[in-house]
């Protein structure tokens, strides 16, 4: 039974990384029906911006994690004038912004590995300080990432629900004709989308980081099919969709690893087991567990 | 000399471009010709590659006798992978294709007993001998070599595989455009352009995906038959999700919905790919050769953006025809 608390708490852990990245790449799917293949590299860039403040410069993590939100915002933001909406403005399809997606996540992803190298990196952080929570144990790093995975879930749920800005970001991915009419700012919105998105993504990527204890340049490409996964799983366009998915997505990869359950999968089959819930879903429910069929 | 110069070093170029030929050829049948967006097509080049492997170390088949099977297992595969897949969206496709394609890495990254694990194909079988498989293939390109030294005097091991890869992707091409000048090619288009009218005329739309899908899997084991050839040894990292993304880029390079513009494309792809190794002026001789690789893999997601920026159709291709919807 301890067994399993252990794993539900791994779970809980890789879910809420997985959740907040999640949010962006949903909703920048839903809104400008971009497949951004290069959400990954977000993650990637803002851990290595965390690691340039966190170990060159040598300052506190706190620190660290800030900036590197700000700096992955800013890149987010920056693609989208220099890249997305010019794209858009030649009249781009979903498949033309899909290869770009993929050109770009190669170009952002071999600068990281030019400027830092293949070698791995790790925070300047305790990593073998470990807390006993009655049946389980998790690091330090686990226990924070999974605070403030948490506290972020609850603040962009709670803009999402409650802010004009949340309100628009909702009302333009669910639909953005619809919304046009009602007169949202549509690019102003696109732009606070992209701000929002890749600013959690840096911070995905931070946590991702730390729990991992090492990464190297290939860590948010590692996990971007996963987050696909949770994004599916919670209906394209849903940002509520994507936090429960992103936590369901993350105790299911790790309770299918328990040995109770018919022995358990390999925990190296982990991501086999996101992918697999990602085609399920998109057979027997590709609207996802919270979108609405019309839109498939 | 400078390796830019060594006839033996643009001969590699050649078999590698000619290989990734009869790879990018099954990706223009199902992107360029019907509009599906398969990311997973490294896939059934690594089951092509395994399969005949397997097949020859532990089941000590002939190799003649596997590869035709490795081939028709490739091609069940792309059957299996459509019938649940092919009646999605163009974007869920994709994202299904290549978490397809990280299944199949997975697997044979971690089942040793099957594939021989992360260090490859040497790994095959009895963990005391290291496996080959590549002996019938050796004893063939050898008498090639012996064919072509006596009429043309002197014929490289490196020239024989050229002339053998070549052959075999210039052999596809034409086939292949037979195939989509018939009214089977023109039904694949029209699915592309617009499913509901083409399924409003009385045609499977779903039918004739599936064979496009299946067709276009069975090039790419081919592919992969030729990749173990040429390397001897492969192993799981060779067949990770970037070689997919190179195929795109020789597709959208050469023009989409173009068979023998596959070839330029790969040719074009081969010289950037291969020639920036050794390029040794500034500015890139401020960089060693690891830090070069990641520069060409910069300038290829340059040529990507690029590309669906200013030339969607690529060298070759008909805008009206490129498939971007």
């Amino acid at each position: 039974m301890s067994e399993l608390l252990q794993l539900i708490a791994n779970g809980l852990v890789t879910g809420s990384i997985i959740a907040i990245a999640a949010i962006g790449l949903s909703l920048v799917y839903g809104i400008l029906k971009i497949v951004n293949f290069a959400h990954g590299e977000y993650l990637t860039f803002g851990a290595y911006m965390a690691f340039f403040v966190n170990v060159t410069l040598g300052a506190p993590m706190v620190v660290a994690v800030l900036f590197a939100m700000a700096s992955t915002a800013l890149m987010g933001i920056l693609l989208e004038f220099v890249l997305w909406r010019p794209m858009r403005g030649r009249g781009a399809g979903l498949m033309s912004l899909f290869i770009v997606a993929i050109g770009l996540a190669l170009v952002l992803r071999h600068i990281i590995f030019l400027v830092w190298g293949p070698s791995p990196r790790q925070y300047d952080v305790d990593v073998f300080q470990v807390y006993d929570l009655g049946p389980i144990r998790l690091s330090l790093s686990q226990i924070v990432a999974i605070a403030i995975a948490f506290g972020a879930i609850v603040l962009v749920g709670l803009m999402l629900a409650r802010t004009r800005l949340g309100k628009a970001m909702r009302a333009l991915a669910d639909n953005r004709e619809l919304a046009a009419v009602t007169g949202i700012d549509i690019d102003r919105v696109v732009a606070y989308t992209w701000l929002l998105g890749a600013a959690l993504a840096g911070l995905g990527g931070v946590l991702l980081g730390l729990v991992q204890s090492s990464f190297n340049p290939n860590m948010g490409f590692t996990l971007l099919l996963p987050i696909f996964a949770a994004v599916v799983l919670g209906g394209v366009g849903s940002a509520y969709g994507a936090l429960v998915g992103g936590i369901a997505l993350g105790l299911v990869m790790e309770v299918s690893t328990w040995a109770a359950l018919a022995g358990g999968v390999a925990s190296v089959y982990k991501s086999v087991v996101a992918f697999a819930v990602l085609i399920l879903t998109l057979l027997f429910r590709p609207q996802g567990v919270f979108g609405k069929a019309r839109y498939v | 000399m400078s390796t830019l110069a060594s006839p033996g070093f643009w001969a590699f170029v050649g078999v590698v471009a000619g290989i990734f030929t009869i790879f990018a050829l099954g990706l223009q049948l199902q992107f360029g010709f019907t509009g599906l967006l398969n990311f997973g097509q490294v896939a059934f080049m690594a089951i092509g590659a395994y399969t005949m492997a397997i097949l020859v170390v532990t089941v000590e088949m002939p190799m003649w006798a596997a590869a035709p099977i490795a081939i028709a297992v490739a091609a069940a595969f792309g059957l299996l992978i459509g019938l649940p897949t092919l009646r999605l969206r163009a974007d869920y496709l994709a994202i299904v294709t290549i978490a397809f394609g990280e299944i199949v890495r997975y697997i044979a990254l971690n089942q040793h007993d099957l594939t021989g694990g992360p260090q490859g194909s040497v790994n095959i079988g009895s963990p005391e001998t290291p496996a080959s498989y590549n002996d019938d293939w050796l004893a063939f390109q050898g008498k090639v070599q012996d064919a072509l030294s006596s009429v043309f005097g002197n014929v490289s091991k490196d020239t024989a595989m050229l002339a053998i890869v070549w052959t075999v992707a210039i052999v596809l091409i034409v086939v292949l455009q037979k195939l989509v000048k018939a009214p089977w090619g023109r039904v694949l288009r029209s699915i592309r352009e617009d499913e509901d009218a083409s399924s409003a005329l009385g045609k499977n739309v779903f039918s004739y995906k599936l064979q496009s899908l299946a067709v276009g899997a069975a090039l790419g084991a081919i592919a992969g038959l030729f990749f173990a050839f040429q390397f001897s040894v492969f192993s799981p990292a060779d067949f990770d999700p970037l070689t997919t993304f190179f195929a795109y880029t020789i597709v959208i390079l050469g023009g989409t919905a173009k068979m023998w513009a596959v070839p330029v494309g790969a040719i074009v792809f081969g010289v950037i790919f291969a020639g920036t190794r050794f390029f040794d002026f500034p500015p890139f001789s401020y960089f060693d050769s690891g830090e070069r690789a990641y520069l060409r893999l910069i300038i290829i997601g340059l040529i990507l953006i690029g590309l669906m920026a200013f030339r969607p159709q690529g060298i070759f291709g008909k805008r009206e025809e490129m498939v971007l919807e």
